[in-house]
């Protein structure tokens, strides 16, 4: 494909993420509208308002567009460079049209490089396939009142009572939700690291985020514990925008990677109601986006 | 759902309670860190009558310039916190009847509303779309210059802006309230753990 065309495409895929939450989103938060009453009830029909509006009109569903994250599968006769210039380039354009907001602050200076391209923005995280032509870009918009509310834990923990087991990572993943409260945009979704080191750790908990909200983990194991603190996480009635509810977040994500003997990290990432992800693969040079 | 009209007097800001849903109509202002200082350091006499009996909102906007003027392209609110240390003494000095903005505010806030009459009302985060719609108008902007847009303090004229009343004048805070009941829950959730 040539670059003008991937260009093209990854525009569209930045747009398409920016100002149009995908189906699984829109429709959990609708189940969750159908359960509560009050203002919880309201909260979230202003929220599916909001969005349905920002799709019609093209318009960002909120306007901190967040940081950009690509994950890029390629075949062998893809060269991961090309897909990151257009990846910045369409970048760049997309905050020119006002898709995306000018996200990318220099931390010393404190200069704003006005179109999302800086270091390490966007992030780009490529995986050669076998197939040699195949190209699948996956983009995650992530907000930063979300991101701040984050934590990674060390087991054991003892002001939480977390050992390293199991219960450990239950309460490590409730602790998180309680300090978020609903300060993050409240009902999001919690993506959990089990294990690996540091950065490993985070990853896996934001990986989890390109997963589909009604997915099934293929873990068994985890598949359970995933419903469990889902529900449990709910029973703490912080509900949307922390104003008290049901819904206190849309659902709770987990992956594990084998950890060092010496650590032991769960990492909680978190992810607004305003949770956008898409993806576009190229199939026999045709552009099909999810 | 409450409807509002500014400006507002401090008998009516003084009947809502926390939880109250709103929709607000009538002329605030945008106010963020800058605006702020400005406000307690300096007698700000261009939006003095605006504040007084009227409201004021934790936004930096996206803006964008016509030949009709300014629009509000996205107007979600921003975190409150950052103007506790200021918020108690614009409150009191311009006669502010309520703060708009998200993630609540402080002790000091809470008892600048209990004591001058007034409430913080919590706007959705994240509502780029809908608040940027309920800008019917930019009437004028103070301090454009100096401060930049984000900054500035745009004066705006709102149809229906919808918020959740979360501090109110008796003292009463729904922040609390959540954070209060859900560690006490939390706490005996982690023992069935
Ligand atoms: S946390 Fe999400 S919804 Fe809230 S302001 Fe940030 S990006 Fe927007």
């Amino acid at each position: 494909m040539d670059p003008q065309t991937l260009r093209k495409h990854l525009l569209e895929l930045v747009r398409m993420t920016a100002c149009d939450l995908a189906p699984d989103v829109e429709q959990a938060l609708a189940r969750a509208r159908d359960r509560e009453e009050g203002r919880a009830r309201s909260t979230l029909e202003w929220m599916i308002k909001n969005s349905a509006e920002a799709r019609e009109s093209s318009r960002p569903v909120c306007q901190d567009t967040g940081s950009l994250i690509f994950y890029v599968d390629h075949g062998r006769e893809i060269r991961p460079g090309l897909v990151a210039q257009a990846a910045r380039e369409a970048a760049a354009e997309a905050t020119e049209r006002s898709y995306l907001r000018p996200n990318a602050v220099d931390p010393i200076t404190g200069k704003n490089s006005k179109n999302n391209v800086g270091r390490g923005s966007p992030y780009f995280h490529f995986n050669e396939v076998e197939d040699d032509n195949a190209l699948r870009v996956r983009l995650m918009l992530k907000g930063g009142g979300s991101e701040n509310c984050g934590a990674q834990y060390t087991l054991p923990d003892n002001t939480i009572e977390a050992s390293r087991d199991l219960t450990g990572v239950k309460r490590c993943i409730l602790d998180a939700a309680l300090r978020a409260q609903g300060f993050g945009c409240a009902p999001g979704v919690l993506g959990v690291g089990i294990g690996g080191d540091r950065m490993t750790s985070f990853m896996e908990s934001k990986e989890q985020f390109f997963r589909k909200l009604d997915d099934q983990n293929l873990d068994p194991l985890l598949a359970e514990l995933e419903d469990e603190m889902h529900k449990k996480v709910c029973e703490l009635g912080i509900g949307p925008m922390g104003f008290g509810g049901r819904t206190t977040v849309l659902g709770v994500k987990v992956g594990i990677r084998h950890r060092l003997p010496a650590c032991y990290f769960v990492s909680v990432s978190y992810t607004c109601w305003a949770y956008r992800r898409r993806s576009l693969e190229i199939v026999n040079g045709e552009a099909r986006y999810a | 759902m409450i409807e509002i009209k500014l400006p507002v007097p401090e008998e009516d800001i003084r009947r809502l309670k926390v939880g109250d849903e709103v929709v607000i109509s009538g002329v605030m202002i945008t106010a963020r860190d800058a605006a702020h200082k400005y406000m307690v350091e300096q007698e700000a006499a261009e939006v003095k009558d605006v504040l007084k009996d009227g409201m004021l909102y934790h936004c930096g906007p996206v803006v964008k310039q016509d030949d009709q003027g300014w629009h509000f392209v996205a107007a979600g609110p921003t975190t409150s916190k950052r103007e506790e240390p200021y918020e108690a003494d614009v409150i009191a000095r311009y006669g502010v009847r309520g703060v708009i903005g998200k993630g609540g505010m402080g002790e000091r806030t809470l008892a600048a509303c209990r004591e001058h009459g007034a409430v913080y009302l919590h706007a959705i985060g994240g509502l780029a779309v809908i608040l940027a719609a309920s800008v019917k108008q930019v009437q004028t902007v103070h301090k454009l210059e100096e401060f930049g847009v984000p900054e500035a303090m745009w004066v705006i004229e709102v149809e229906r802006f919808p918020a959740v009343v979360t501090m109110d004048s008796h003292g009463n805070s729904l922040h609390t309230e959540v954070l209060e009941k859900s560690t006490e829950k939390a706490r005996a959730i982690s023992k069935t753990l």
